[in-house]
């Protein structure tokens, strides 16, 4: 229940943003739900048990968005290693001038306009699998961008469609939303990337039976502050395979909501979090198993430096009959200094009796007797901590599928090693 | 070469002295064999000689050509010619055997004001000494010790030293855990490095591993000091009557 200041620092979000206006009369009455929700909620406070471990003050600060910009020196749209079509947003803007992207076995619409429109698969996903993702825990933050969001993409996706990379740039100071709605149709398959920061991004992904969703994002913007959902819904056979990369960034906090509601679904989240200065990232990931022989793996590795903060919550929860599910957890983390913080919360909550769900956490420095080694045949203390850094991240890293998404990330994490140095 | 003087050393956490005053001189070219009884503080001076964490010097010295080896990181103490074979080779999950060794040799050769080694030179390189010690592509590909035998891993660290070209050699018991044909094959690898300038200090147990490494001067060490000095006699002295004798006759 809300308290009356988690209430009001709610409302002082909401009335900084501006009310989409002129959208199809469902999407308007989304809209006005999503406002409900956030103020039945309220805005999160540290004391909530599920911000325990992370204040959410910066999250929460009402902010107007930012102007809008002629995306001028904008950086290039970072290689990970695939080709892949591009969606560039500037300002919360899907900029035609600067993204390429479509092609067969995808339509592709910016969700303002989708929003216009009486669709029935954007009404069937938009809110819907974020509103069905607040059943256990309130997510306000979701619940904002549902009332706000319009910068975004709608994606149908209908065969094996080409990689798309979301890539999304700041020039200024303000706000930036994005939603997006994705509905991969039975046998289906994509390659999403996402880039660059915004405060606040939610993907709603739609699994028909037997689609495959990989998803790959690297967050290495170093003043981020940024929430992320992503709502995730399986049918059977379908698979989702979804990992992020966060290099520091100020405060980041990624929740990760999936519901398995097929039989034979397979969701599987991964992360590699390296985190130095004063830097603040939460992974909090809740999997639901609502159908019977499904398998979902959460794979989270933190490397923490400085007097930064790595928090891991990962929920497994298995409904009544959802028999034969296959639960795994890990969250590791190598502290590199005496000032560095990792807290974690691992919970499984199973009403069906035929389960193998486990879960496991360590900390700890990095293997003294291994440096030893190193720098005993001439490898010098940095470099053979580099080495050891990739190895831990690489058990993360392993997580992705494709090989040259693999080998851009561990660029990114050489470069991460390579500043700190 | 190796120069220890009244090498003193205490663990750092614990109030316990474990060399007690080391001498010994171990000049380029030749063999030198420690034998001692367990706890003789023959492991701990190989540690304390490589840069492991965890002792404080209270007394002494150690040089090698005449540098003071003590004051500096493991790393330049490498770069400077001297390595470690271990008595444990330490398995690394994660980081390949190759790209192990070549960061390795790389480093090395940086640190000494040389060009790295090309990727071809050094596949090239890798491929032969590593036939001469029956290492496969497969030990080569595998992450660093992980899932290897005690053979393999000795196998391994006499690869290291093969590339390395180390001045000083410390082997640190690599006779244990070792059968017959395996512990051939490691000392063949370390007799094909003998050569003038480069001198061995070679820990060991057992006199067997000395039949192969035959040494110029064999040790003994017992309560952190060096208790006798002799030719390869004295070895074998130890095998047939065990240490009990020298022990009391020095006592």
């Amino acid at each position: 229940m809300s308290t009356e200041p988690k209430r009001l620092a709610a409302e002082a979000m909401l009335s900084a943003l501006p009310v989409p206006m002129g959208e199809a009369s469902w999407a308007h009455h989304a809209r006005a739900k999503a406002r409900a929700r956030l103020l039945e909620a309220g805005a999160p406070v540290w004391r909530d048990e599920y911000w325990r471990y992370t204040d959410p003050s910066a999250l929460t600060k009402p902010l107007a968005l930012v102007e809008d910009s002629d995306g001028a020196g904008v950086p290039p749209v970072p290689d990970l290693g695939l080709d892949a079509g591009v969606a560039r947003f500037v300002n919360g803007t899907l900029r035609d001038d600067l993204s390429s992207f479509g092609g067969e076995g995808v339509a592709a619409a910016p969700l303002a306009e989708i929003l216009e429109q009486d669709i029935t698969i954007a009404r069937e996903v938009f809110a819907v699998l974020e509103e069905a993702g607040q059943e256990k825990v309130d997510r306000p933050l979701a619940a904002l961008n549902t009332a706000v969001a319009r910068a975004g993409l709608m994606l149908q996706v209908t065969g094996a469609a080409s990689p798309l990379h979301l890539r999304y740039d700041r020039v200024g100071e303000g706000a930036t939303f994005y939603r997006h709605v994705v509905r991969v149709e039975e046998g289906a398959e994509i390659t999403l990337i996402e880039s660059g920061s915004a405060d606040n991004t939610v993907m709603e992904i739609d699994l028909g039976p037997g689609a495959r969703l990989h998803h790959i994002r690297l967050q290495s913007e170093p003043s981020a502050t940024s929430a992320t959902h992503i709502f995730a819904r399986l049918d059977a056979n379908s698979h989702l395979r979804s990992f992020t990369l966060t290099a520091d960034g100020a405060l980041t906090r990624n929740e990760c909501v999936m519901d398995l509601v097929g039989e034979g679904a397979s969701g599987h989240v991964a992360g590699a979090v390296l985190v130095n200065g004063a830097s603040h990232c939460d992974n909090t990931v809740f999997v639901t198993h609502s159908a019977a022989h499904c398998d979902s793996r959460q794979v989270f590795k933190n490397v923490i430096g400085g007097e930064a903060c790595a928090v891991f919550q990962g929920k497994i929860f298995v409904r009544e009959g959802a028999q034969k599910t296959d639960g795994y957890q890990i969250s590791q983390s190598v502290l590199l200094n005496e000032g560095a913080e990792f807290l974690a919360k691992p919970e499984l909550e199973i009403y069906a009796d035929d389960v193998a769900c486990s879960h496991g956490s360590t900390t700890g420095a990095l293997d003294p007797t291994a440096m030893f080694y190193l720098r005993s045949r001439g490898v010098p203390r940095a470099e053979a901590e580099a080495m050891l850094i990739a190895a831990f991240a690489e058990e993360a890293i392993a997580e992705i599928e494709d090989e040259a998404l693999a080998e851009g990330m561990r660029a990114e994490v050489a470069r991460w090693m390579a500043k700190r140095a | 070469m190796l120069k220890i003087q009244n090498l003193s050393v205490k663990l750092e956490e614990e109030d316990k002295q474990i060399l007690k005053g080391v001498d010994l001189e171990v000049p380029a070219g030749k063999v030198h064999a420690i034998m001692g009884p367990n706890g003789s503080g023959k492991s701990t001076l190989s540690y304390v000689l490589a840069g492991r964490d965890g002792y404080e010097l209270t007394d002494g010295s150690a040089t090698l050509d005449g540098a003071d080896i003590l004051e500096m990181d493991p790393e330049d103490r490498a770069a400077a010619g001297l390595f470690l074979a271990f008595q444990y080779p330490v398995e690394i999950p994660g980081v390949g055997n190759m790209t192990f060794l070549r960061t390795a040799l790389n480093s090395q050769r940086k640190a000494r004001g040389e060009d790295e080694i090309s990727a071809p030179d050094f596949l090239k390189l890798v491929r032969a000494k590593a036939k001469d010690l029956n290492i496969d592509a497969d030990m080569l590909k595998r992450p660093v010790n992980v899932g290897f035998s005690g053979g393999e891993k000795k196998r391994n660290e006499i690869l290291q030293m093969a590339l390395l070209e180390p001045r000083m050699c410390i082997l640190d018991e690599t006779d244990s855990g070792l059968d017959v044909d395996a512990m051939r094959l490691v000392a063949d690898g370390v007799n094909a490095l003998r050569s003038e300038d480069r001198g061995f200090l070679v820990i060991t147990h057992y006199q067997r591993l000395l039949d192969h490494i035959k040494p110029d001067v064999v040790h003994i060490m017992a309560n952190g000091r060096i208790i006798e000095t002799g030719g390869p006699d004295l070895a074998l002295k130890v095998e047939n009557e065990g240490y009990a004798d020298i022990l009391k006759s020095v006592a």
